[in-house]
């Protein structure tokens, strides 16, 4: 069975410009919701305060928590789970004023609840975290996503060519703001495990991104750099069966996740699938025409013809059509893959 | 079948068989962290101002003790601050005899600054300042210790959070009673006994009239419940001796008993030094009070009625868990300064096992559909990526329960990005063997071209990924380093499975027959 009856040529590179569009619309509309809604929504992690989740013996309502709860100002109860009996309870950060212990909040939520009429119920989880702690697990979660990325960026540059690597960082700078603005339009808020699933599709981005990298490569090496947004086109194509299975069947165990996930894993497994989507579609329409863009750019600015300046630094890939495309036996598939693209 | 390949099969087994045995069985082998155990995550700052200012507070103490028998008379001696001892009021004509004694004493740890008018100010050095607060930092390290052992916690971890932050991590997985364990685990349990000088009184103002409301400078105002007043303020208050004659550092062992009204009470027996502290007290004080205070407030303060040397009994409101819990606290000895929770998070177990049920379920059903299809899709050829990525988890779990690495929930989907790459590995080998075919390759250098070509992407693609996986362990923290963790153990062995494997499946299957067809 396969996908494309023969080798599918859809023209993507020159549909860029349509993609970048959508792109742009979808982080706009996020970017405004995050603006309305004040900011993105951080999760405990990263804001610091104290959250619970209670299971009640009887089935509850938030708003009957809320009752209960009217002493403490600020709060933020919501039904948790399918029991009926779970509710979170969620205060922001106490003022850091000398001598607020940081199990207060939590302590007068049990004290008010125990003196209401709800009955008995069991503290699931209790998560207090403090303003030195959040701060630092800002830093860290930042820190570690930019070393991640500055690696990243370094091993494609060194394994293919620099222009390659900003193309994959792009695509995934595209695929997180999309995250995030899809997070924000879906009322997720930031939380350490969410930034965990946003390295993962980092990784999963900057996966596919190299697979096609790895198919231009090839590419150029055997049939020289002629039409080079052409080149990437043909090789997006070569690479169209691979990237879709692949994302379909990652995207599928995502959505199990998803679905029988429970509600600790839900915004996690929602960040996975819409990254899995994204990192797909900026693979296409996001990384290789940016690696064009920028190769192009890099020959306008060196004066170079437009036929040299695709040629990435190792060794291997920098050979010229004319020394050493007759040098290499012209495949048989060559020939029927050698139709170019307009762009 | 040639040999290489049975070679080759021999040590697919093996590897199977080895993480096999090393995983089975899962619920013993694989350690679930926190969030799926269930059990508490505490991260406490020891306050290190808190043994700065007590060190500070006995040299005052004793600078003040040798300025009296030399003679000196100055207006006050007081540390005010964790670091400084101030001085006031030196007499012109003992300035000299003033810095002798004060130098002696204190310039091993303290430099001396000022002078005009007769006031001194004596701060620490730095490198005692900090050996210092290390030093508390590991004390406290070493008796949350005790306590978390006391308490009967399976693998506890106590260790130090940041290096020079004076923070401390504590976990303990599978805790029923949290509220318990966390006091135990921050009560300071500094016991002192202190001879009283005046007191019990009602209010601060009696308990000074006599000294026209001044407390003098070796002295200070404590406080405690006031039963022994019966009732007629809510606290009384006592002026006691600032120096502890006897401290919980002189205990040997401490444990809950009864006192002579049948109330719970804890008993404690001092050591060799201790005892001889405490028989020198209690032999000089017959007939007077001595207060024994818990974290600056007095529990009670009996009678002296005789001398006494090496037992005591602290006695007061206690409940019985009370009394176990600080007989407990004040055998693992006392915390050498206070501590704050800079967070703490309590999962409670049901939830962690709802946690790994939900992620066993999305993991077998994420399974099950990718299998499903890589059938329909591949036919033949997806059995060999099913066996590939099944086999990708079992070394990856065998591993990670060989290295002790610690399973997280964002562990678990670092386990399902790992089945994704597995799939995606043999995708890619796959759709480039199916396009070397339609190229009108024979089947076999069909697979050998494919794989061979495949191996160098893979090959890119798994070390850019191990590189922000390592980058994110490094640099990460708690749940992102659990995913990254399980991510690189999974592309490691994934290169494994998906390359080698997968490929000696193929010639298994290509050695037997000369094969002009496959089923992919």
């Amino acid at each position: 069975m396969s996908l494309f009856a023969k080798e599918p040529n859809f023209d993507f590179i020159g549909k860029r410009w349509y993609a970048v569009a959508l792109s742009a619309a979808l982080i706009t509309a996020g970017v405004v919701v995050m603006v309305l809604n004040g900011g993105l929504r951080f999760g405990i992690d990263f804001s610091g305060g104290s959250l619970m989740v209670l299971e009640f013996a009887q089935p509850t309502s938030e708003a009957a928590v809320r009752d209960a709860l009217t002493l403490i100002d600020e709060k933020d109860v919501q039904q948790y789970g399918d029991s009926g009996g779970g509710v979170l309870v969620r205060l922001p950060q106490a003022d850091p004023e000398e001598g607020t212990r940081l199990e207060e909040g939590a302590e007068r939520v049990l004290s008010l609840l125990n003196e209401s009429s709800l009955g008995e119920f069991e503290e699931v989880s209790r998560e207090l975290v403090g303003p030195v702690i959040g701060a630092e697990l800002q830093q860290r979660g930042v820190s570690a996503f930019l070393f991640a990325m500055v690696g990243i960026l370094g091993y494609i540059a060194f394994r293919f060519s620099y222009s390659f690597g900003v193309g994959a960082i792009v695509a995934v700078a595209h695929d997180i703001l999309v995250t995030f603005s899809l997070l924000t339009l879906f009322g997720y808020e930031l939380s350490l495990n969410v930034v965990a699933a946003m390295l993962t599709i980092t990784g999963y981005s900057v996966n596919d991104s190299i697979v096609v990298f790895d198919r231009v490569r090839e590419n150029t090496r055997r049939r020289g750099r002629g039409d080079f947004p052409a080149l990437v086109n043909t090789s997006v194509n070569q690479t169209l069966a691979r990237t879709i299975i692949t994302s379909g069947t990652t995207a599928f165990t995502v959505l199990a996740l998803f679905v029988f996930g429970g509600e600790v894993l839900r915004g996690f497994a929602f960040t996975m699938f819409v990254g899995v989507v994204t990192g797909t579609y900026s693979t296409i329409f996001i990384a290789a025409p940016v690696a064009i863009l920028i190769t192009q750019w890099r020959v306008a600015r060196r004066g170079l013809p437009a036929s040299d300046a695709t040629s990435p630094r190792r060794p291997q890939v920098t050979a010229t059509p004319s020394s050493d495309a007759p040098t290499r036996p012209t495949r048989p598939q060559a020939k029927r893959r050698g139709r170019n693209v307009r762009v | 079948m040639k040999k290489n390949l049975q070679w080759k099969l021999l040590s697919i087994i093996a590897v199977a068989a080895l993480s096999a045995l090393a995983m089975f069985p899962p619920d013993e082998k694989i350690r679930l962290g926190l969030d799926l155990s269930g059990g508490v995550h505490m991260v406490l700052q020891v306050q290190t101002d808190d043994a700065l200012l007590a060190e500070s507070e006995a040299s005052a103490e004793q600078l003040q003790t040798q300025l009296i028998t030399q003679g000196v008379e100055v207006t006050s001696v007081a540390s005010s601050e964790p670091t400084t001892i101030v001085i006031e009021g030196v007499p012109q004509n003992r300035d000299a005899d003033f810095r002798q004694t004060a130098d002696d004493l204190l310039s091993l740890s303290y430099n001396r600054e000022g002078g005009a008018g007769g006031n001194y100010t004596y701060r620490m050095r730095g490198p005692v300042e900090s050996s210092l607060r290390d030093e508390s930092v590991r004390q406290a390290l070493q008796t949350i210790e005790r306590r978390v052992n006391e308490l009967g916690v399976a693998e506890p971890i106590v260790t130090p959070y940041s290096v020079g932050g004076h923070q401390i991590l504590v976990q303990l997985p599978g805790i029923d009673d949290v509220g318990r364990a966390r006091d135990i685990i921050r009560s300071t349990s500094l016991l002192e006994i202190k001879l009283v000088e005046e007191g019990p009184a009602p209010s601060r103002e009696v308990l000074l009239a006599a000294r026209n409301g001044i407390v003098p400078p070796n002295m200070e105002v404590v406080t405690g419940p006031s039963d022994v007043l019966g009732g007629v303020s809510d606290e009384s208050y006592y002026l006691v001796g600032r120096a502890a004659a006897v401290t919980g550092r002189d205990l040997r062992n401490a444990r809950p008993s009864l006192d002579e009204f049948n109330q719970p009470a804890v008993s404690f027996t001092l050591n060799r030094e201790g005892a001889r502290k405490f028989g020198e007290l209690t032999g000089q004080n017959i007939g007077r009070s001595l207060a024994i205070l818990l974290d600056d407030r007095v529990e009670s303060a009996p009678t002296v009625n005789g001398r006494i040397t090496t037992d005591g009994q602290i006695s007061g409101a206690f409940s019985q868990e009370e009394i176990e819990d600080l007989a407990l606290t004040l055998r693992s000895g006392a915390l050498p300064a206070s501590l704050t929770y800079l967070e703490e998070r309590t999962i409670g177990p049901s939830l962690g096992a709802e946690s790994v049920r939900a992620g066993v379920i999305a993991m077998a059903s994420g399974l099950l559909a990718v299998g499903f299809f890589m059938l329909v899709y591949y036919k033949l050829a997806g059995v060999n990526a099913i066996v590939a990525v099944c086999l990708n988890l079992v070394i990856l779990l065998g591993l990670m329960a060989y290295i002790e690495a610690v399973l997280t929930l964002p562990g678990i989907a670092g386990l399902l990005l790992t089945i994704g790459i597995g799939v995606d590995s043999n995708v890619l080998i796959f759709e480039r063997i199916k396009e070397e075919l339609r190229a009108d390759k024979m089947v076999r250098s069909a697979v050998s071209a494919g794989f061979d070509r495949v191996f160098l992407t893979i090959l890119d693609t798994h070390i850019a990924s191990l590189i922000a996986a390592g980058l994110l362990f490094q640099f990460g923290s708690g749940p992102i380093r659990g995913f990254a963790t399980t991510l690189a153990i999974g592309l490691v062995s994934n290169v494994f499975t998906a390359v080698f494997v997968s490929r000696t499946l193929f010639d298994v299957v290509l050695s037997r027959r000369r094969a002009a067809t496959l089923s992919i």
